[in-house]
């Protein structure tokens, strides 16, 4: 039996970066106002101290930061023929926790998507002609476009402080900036940041094969900067502790540098955290949601009563949310029918790692940031013509390395024995001088038929409900795609003046323990048609009119770039929705 | 351990090997914390043998795995070797035992013996470029060898310094290496 706690005018599931932005727009509007973290509280001063934040094994290897698999887990398999097992320590992704969310440890990476990619099915279709897509590819158009979303991409821009170098300014290309991006309405808030050496060697061997290489839009800032809220941010002192670390240094965009300071001074909000909630409830009619139930850090249960619900979970919490609390009908593969669950994506992720002669070059490769790169853009989304190539999708590829943590950095060229005195002295040879990006090639995910989530019939969380299983392998697209893309990428890492390439291509099958971002997307999609997606182009539950999803969970399909930049513009979206068109007239924002 | 910690990183006339930098502190004190006992790993039944790419899928976590695979080596190298431990081998002896576990040409009893050395030299090579507070890296030998400057944490005045060796010493989360204690 849950206490019930006093009831709100809104109730926010998940502190990330999109609950702190739904949170800070719906105070405004005066809403009464409270999230629940499942995490603990994480601010800057206490819990990313310079002097102890520079600790790999504590934060990469023994993944400090993040929530431990037995609170909440999933279980994984290839193909529906394959019995899924769970996922007992994380591997491909890392599932956020605490205050911050994903915001804190994140590379800060800032990329917007092309216009092309809200369009994807329309746009590809018309190009290559339907035929071209493979059959069992399910992609869809996102039911919002690039223009709708660009001032909201503009507004999350300018609280972040991004640091940059325009390149379609109003409809203008200009030099230095990416060529193929959307235009754009305002400059970026601060300069590009500089780039280190190797980086600028990317750009240069770039430049001489005929592509425009521009530096990474980035989050980590390249001088100090006051953003809207009157919150200050500091220059990044490229200390090369980004993913994986909370900033120490007030440099890197989070809600905690952007938002949070400014917001819990407001007295309409609140926020409980080590509260993790397990159920959103409905009423009878299974159309209202009427709020949700928690358990708290003692394990006692409460119910907090809301008329506005907000799910911002990450991506895969979302979809378990609503799968646990039989919201929406659940997507099944074999009929092709039910939405949730559906267009459950990844991101297509290899690198090339370049060994240099040490007497000529020296990178000092831990000199970085997390969103530190110089990339280019000629071979993402439709950048270029597929036709020749028999595949759809791209991505950026770039030198994109982001520190040199000695545990994960120390690589020898390819042959070189894995351990005792040869191995030693390769490393020692090759530290400084080998070019290692973390993802050299970031390439796009499309989804399909038989790739997806629903619960598993085995295994069970702490509270005895079924574990999330997830369905998923690479298909003969991304394979291919990737294999094009990464070549590429050789081609300029050995322009650069690599005299050893070490290429690794993603290949099938998708596997479950090998880092690859933890950019996951879908199953609880935005769309045009209630019979395909779970949500209206302004994230409302088409089913539960007063539940709102935000999040890569929304996304049809996944881009060729990193997520970030839209899950914020998309909530940005969301909230100018809800504050100009839903609460005057609650209901249903799209007729069904 | 300690043997195998210096076959992985032998010493050499510059830096230790991974006896004397520490790499058995650092695995000991790894073994008999969270890391050991998979704390926080999601450990509820049933355990059901996978495919490779589903990841590790046992009740029993790294320190008990280290208590069976080093006996497992030992009872391997008594047998094959006229009763000798690994560690009372000589040191050619104890990396051509290690090159054939590597390559399954040695077998160990009830034990994977070549994912087991496997997560050895990981282990291994991790507590060799961990921060010193975690006992292996002693006096930052490792982050010297290769040029590594530690936890230092502004390099606003060298991210522009290109292909310049960056001149300072390396410092861990506890200080620099003349607060060692000999």
């Amino acid at each position: 039996m849950s206490r019930r706690l006093p009831r709100k005018d809104v109730v926010i599931v998940g502190f990330g970066w999109t609950g702190a932005i739904i949170a800070n727009e719906l105070t405004d509007e005066g809403l009464d106002v409270i999230a629940l973290e499942r995490g603990p509280w994480r601010d800057a001063p206490t819990d990313f101290p310079p002097g102890y934040m520079q600790d790999e094994l504590r934060y990469r290897i023994r993944h400090e930061l993040f929530l431990r698999p037995d609170q909440l887990t999933f279980t994984f398999r290839n193909n529906m023929g394959q019995t899924a097992l769970p996922i007992r320590s994380w591997g491909a992704f890392m599932p956020p926790n605490g205050v911050g969310g994903g915001g804190v440890h994140w590379n800060a990476e800032m990329w917007r998507f092309l216009p092309s990619d809200f369009v994807l099915k329309t746009h590809l279709t018309e190009r290559y002609g339907a035929a071209f897509l493979p059959a069992d590819m399910t992609i869809q158009d996102w039911g919002v476009t690039y223009d709708e979303l660009e001032p909201h991409y503009d507004r999350f821009e300018y609280l972040c402080g991004t640091s940059g170098t325009a390149g379609n300014l109003r409809g203008k290309i200009r030099d230095g900036g990416n060529p193929f991006e959307g235009p754009r309405s305002r400059p970026y808030p601060t300069p590009a940041q500089a780039q280190p050496f190797s980086h600028t060697l990317f750009g240069k061997a770039a430049r001489e094969l005929g592509y425009k290489p521009f530096p990474q839009p980035s989050g980590n800032l390249s001088q100090a900067y006051t953003n809207p809220l009157g919150l200050r941010l500091g220059p990044c002192t490229y200390c090369g502790f980004c993913e994986w670390f909370g900033c120490s240094n007030y440099s890197k965009a989070s809600p905690q540098t952007t938002i949070l300071p400014f917001l819990i001074r407001k007295s309409n909000f609140s926020l409980r955290d080590n509260s993790e909630v397990i159920r959103i409830n409905v009423d009878r009619s299974g159309k209202r949601a009427t709020g949700v139930t928690f358990v708290d850090s003692s394990g006692e249960e409460w119910e907090q009563q809301a008329d506005l619900v907000i799910l911002s979970a990450y991506a895969l919490f979302n979809v378990q949310l609503l799968l646990h609390s039989q919201i929406g009908q659940p997507y099944d593969p074999v009929t092709n029918t039910g939405v949730v669950g559906r267009n459950y994506t990844h991101q297509t992720i290899s690198s090339v790692n370049g060994f240099f002669d040490n007497k000529k070059f020296n990178f000092n490769p831990f000199i970085a940031s997390g969103s530190i790169g110089m990339c280019i853009d000629e071979f993402n989304g439709d950048n270029f013509d597929h036709g020749p190539h028999g595949f759809v999708g791209g991505g950026y590829v770039g030198q994109v390395q982001t520190g040199a943590r000695p545990i994960e950095s120390t690589l020898v060229p390819p042959g070189t024995p894995s351990w005792g005195a040869e191995w030693k002295k390769a490393v020692k040879d090759n530290y400084l001088s080998t070019v290692k990006p973390g993802t050299g090639v970031h390439g796009s995910f499309y989804a399909y038929r038989d790739i997806y989530l629903d619960l598993d019939p085995t295994y069970k969380d702490r509270f005895g409900r079924p574990l999330m299983r997830i369905t998923m392998d690479l298909k003969e697209n991304e394979i291919k795609q990737n294999k094009f893309l990464t070549d590429k990428f050789a081609e300029i890492v050995k322009a650069m003046g690599a005299e050893k390439l070490a290429v690794q291509y993603r290949t099938a099958p998708y596997d479950i323990t090998t880092y690859q971002t933890t950019h996951l997307n879908g199953g609880a999609i935005m769309g045009t048609d209630p019979k395909t997606s779970v949500l209206n182009r302004y994230l409302q539950s088409w089913d539960v009119p007063n539940l709102f999803v935000m999040g890569a969970s929304a996304f049809p399909q996944n881009a060729g770039y990193n997520p970030t930049l839209t899950v914020g513009a998309l909530a940005y979206w969301s909230a100018a929705a809800i504050r100009n068109q839903y609460l005057k007239n609650p209901g249903r924002l799209v007729d069904a | 351990m300690e043997a195998l910690a210096d076959c992985i990183i032998p010493p050499d006339s510059e830096t230790p090997g991974g006896k004397d930098s520490g790499c058995a502190v650092f695995i000991d004190r790894q073994l008999a914390g969270p890391y050991g006992r998979q704390e926080g790993l999601y450990l509820r039944p049933p355990f059901q043998i996978g495919a490779k790419n589903q990841g590790h899928q046992s009740e029993k976590g790294p320190a008990q795995a280290y208590r069976e695979g080093l006996a497992a080596l030992d009872g391997a190298c008594k047998q094959q070797c006229g009763g000798k431990t690994f560690a009372e081998l000589s040191d050619d002896d104890r990396v051509g035992v290690l090159k054939a576990l590597e390559k399954s040409e040695l077998k160990l009893e009830g034990v994977d013996g070549k994912s087991f050395f496997a997560q050895v030299v990981k282990d291994v090579q991790m507590g060799f470029f961990a921060d010193p507070i975690y006992g292996g890296n002693r006096d930052m030998v490792a982050w010297k060898m290769i040029g590594y400057p530690g936890a230092r944490y502004n390099y606003l005045d060298w991210v522009s310094r290109h292909n310049e060796r960056f001149p300072l010493p390396p410092v861990g989360m506890t200080g620099s290496a003349q607060w060692t204690r000999s």
